[in-house]
């Protein structure tokens, strides 16, 4: 009788090792397919770049030339208008979701709470295309009576920054499409930096408040020290949006293929040059620069990603007692 | 109660003849945003009639090149012409279906349409960027009498690839040398100057909303967005406004058969009244298709547009093909588009 039960009990215990087997091959195989998914996009990218590159080496580049007609083409225009509008974006979004979020957790009174929170997730469900729409056909115009003649008159006289803001205001251009980036990268640093403030353990508030510490002390020297990682985390994943934000830049930057000065001139960005001339790739020279486009755009932001990486590791051995 | 009857009977029984049709095939296609417009409008009329729809992608002639040589759909449509290497190369066979005119569009106070007049050189000058202010000379000898306004010229062009580009340039190279030599015809270019803007509708949209800009659309597009047109000097040296009849003066000479797959650009045209920026698009089909019952469906829709659809395309300003070259058209389709058998697809048009 001892015998038939260690017999069912063993087979008991084959049954849950098989399934566990099972279990970890599944797991085991989709972890190892995104690598595949990323390694053959690396390869289709490289592949598909290399004649361009080939033909036109490393000042693909740093020239501006995009001549289709001549089938001569650089990346610097669209490279330059990526970085310039990401850059308008995280520093207007950073330091405003930044205080959205501080507000929310430490000031905000409780009834106030829900609704601006789920204001801010609203914000960031709305689709990029309507964010491209309402961008052309309100906040352009708006831009363009308001905001864009103010800063031309403003730094007219001054040096450097009337080349900054030299007109003619068009409404659309890079700082609109910096601008409604911030818009819409916002939420999304907001609503992570509320979560990794929200957990910051209020025994140590409670004790900086006991000390006769103000808010905003307890702000500047307990919750954001302690909850940095995240909002590191936060920023970078907005940064990663801001980098390839396709459509609703389209709409707003003006899509033309020069490095400008002037911030209120049109430019493009990769992934708005990327859509906008697809379709329209006719030789095999202007389909693989703008395959090359995409490479670039790739390592952009795996170095962004990796410098993400570097950053958060010295923070945490810094933290780390 | 029987004409309850009667009327259920006679609901359910068009209910029936609607839904029939509804379940054949749409016929599928994709290219050129210029004859959009009037490509919808024949599509409406066609259904209503036959209740066979078409399904038009208009996202540009380029990338209808692409689609048919994709094989993702029954026909193609291009503002640019392929050249005869090409077709023969694709199997291609290429028609015009319908001409149109390019305005140039303004947006300037106090300036009405048909007010301004520019001409081709002056054109190419400001899409170049040497001239880039309404205050110029070359603007104020053509308008001595026209008040312009000292403000920089805020240019608007496509952004994606296009036949209604492809035809400005191919304009443009014609008059002028410079633009021949830097910028060249394509249907995308490198522009010197401007804001590009998606498509026909962007770019009215674009010199809608900005204040002292010009751009360039296809004439349906200007009136549909009461956009403010200019009038053009022509080749002969004559001021004239975009109407039907300078749209037709300027094909009536054209000669269809000198090019292969009738690729005949009609900028620039000789004649006293032609408009000089009239263009043709394009229809691009396989001679031997891989879906013969698709391709006969959109021979027969194409046959019915040369037939009944002039007087729509006139409504919207397009310019229908003289009956002399459906003619050849429709002899060219007997002739070269046929199904596996060798049976040519266009005899069940009749």
């Amino acid at each position: 009788m001892s015998a038939a039960d260690s017999f069912s009990r063993l087979a008991v215990f084959r049954r849950l090792r098989s399934r566990d087997a099972v279990f970890r091959i599944l797991t085991r195989t989709s972890a190892l397919g995104v690598l595949m998914v990323l390694g053959s996009a690396i390869v289709v990218l490289v592949s598909g770049a290399l004649p361009a590159l080939r033909a036109f080496g490393l000042a693909f580049l740093t020239t501006e030339m995009w001549n289709p007609v001549t089938e001569k083409f650089g990346a610097l225009a669209p490279i330059y208008g990526t970085l310039v509008t990401s850059a308008i974006a995280m520093t207007i979004a950073v330091p405003v979701s930044l205080m959205i979020a501080v507000f929310l957790t430490e000031i905000c009174p409780m009834r106030l709470r829900r609704p601006i929170g789920i204001a801010i997730e609203l914000l960031a469900g709305i689709p990029s295309i309507i964010y491209g729409i309402w961008g052309l056909f309100v906040f352009a115009p708006f831009l363009q009576h308001t905001l864009q003649p103010f800063l031309i008159e403003l730094f007219g006289p001054v040096p450097v920054l009337s080349t900054l803001f030299a007109g003619p205001p068009y409404g659309i251009g890079i700082l609109t499409a910096g601008l409604i980036l911030a818009i819409m990268v916002l939420p999304f640093i907001a609503s992570i930096s509320r979560d990794v403030f929200e957990a910051v353990p209020p025994v140590l508030k409670e004790a900086a408040y006991g000390v006769g510490c103000t808010t905003w002390e307890v702000v500047r020297y307990v919750v954001l020290p302690y909850a940095r990682v995240g909002v590191i985390g936060g920023v970078m994943l907005g940064l990663g949006r801001a980098l390839g934000e396709t459509m609703a830049v389209t709409f707003v930057i003006g899509n033309a293929h020069r490095v400008s000065g002037s911030i209120l001139a049109p430019g493009t960005t990769i992934s708005a040059t990327i859509a906008n001339e697809f379709t329209e790739a006719v030789g095999d020279l202007y389909s693989s620069s703008l395959i090359a486009l995409g490479l670039i755009l790739f390592v952009i932001t795996f170095i962004v990603l990796a410098l993400a990486r570097y950053l958060l590791m010295r923070l945490e051995d810094r933290v780390a007692p | 109660m029987k004409k309850l009857f009667h009327a259920v009977a006679a609901a359910s029984f068009a209910l029936a003849a609607t839904l029939a049709p509804a379940i054949a095939a749409e016929i599928s296609g994709a290219g050129a945003t210029f004859p959009y417009p009037i490509y919808a409008k024949w599509a409406d009329a066609y259904k209503k009639e036959t209740g066979i729809g078409l399904n038009y992608q208009s996202i540009g002639s380029g990338g209808g090149i692409k689609q048919i040589k994709a094989k993702t759909v029954t026909f193609g449509a291009s503002d640019a012409p392929l050249s005869g290497k090409d077709l023969e190369e694709t199997g291609l066979v290429q028609f015009p279906m319908v001409m149109g005119g390019i305005v140039p569009v303004v947006n300037l106070d106090g300036i009405t349409a048909g007010e301004l007049v520019l001409d081709g050189p002056t054109v190419a000058s400001i899409f170049l960027g040497e001239i880039t202010n309404w205050d110029d000379p070359a603007i104020k000898k053509l308008n001595p009498s026209a008040e312009l306004p000292n403000q920089a010229i805020a240019v608007v062009h496509r952004s994606d690839g296009s036949g209604t580009t492809y035809n400005f340039a191919y304009y443009l190279a014609e008059v002028s040398e410079n633009w021949k030599s830097n910028v060249g015809v394509n249907t995308s270019l490198q522009w010197r100057v401007g804001i590009g803007a998606k498509g026909n509708e962007g770019v009215a949209n674009n010199v809608a909303n900005t204040k002292s800009s010009i751009g360039y659309v296809e004439f349906a597009y200007a009136l549909q967005n009461k956009l403010t047109y200019t009038n053009m000097v022509n080749k002969a040296g004559k001021v004239v406004a975009p109407t039907s009849e300078a749209f037709q003066a300027a094909a009536a000479n054209a000669d269809w058969k000198s090019k292969p797959g009738y690729g005949v650009i009609l900028a620039n045209q000789p004649g006293d009244t032609s408009w000089p920026m009239t263009a043709a698009t394009w229809i691009l089909i396989y001679k031997n298709p891989q879906d013969p019952a698709a391709a006969a469906e959109a021979l027969k829709f194409f046959a019915w547009c040369y037939r009944n659809g002039g007087k729509m395309a006139e409504e919207l300003d397009y310019v229908p093909m003289p009956a002399n070259v459906v003619e050849d058209i429709e002899k060219t389709w007997a002739a070269e588009i046929k199904d596996a058998s060798g049976k040519p697809l266009s005899a069940t048009t009749n």
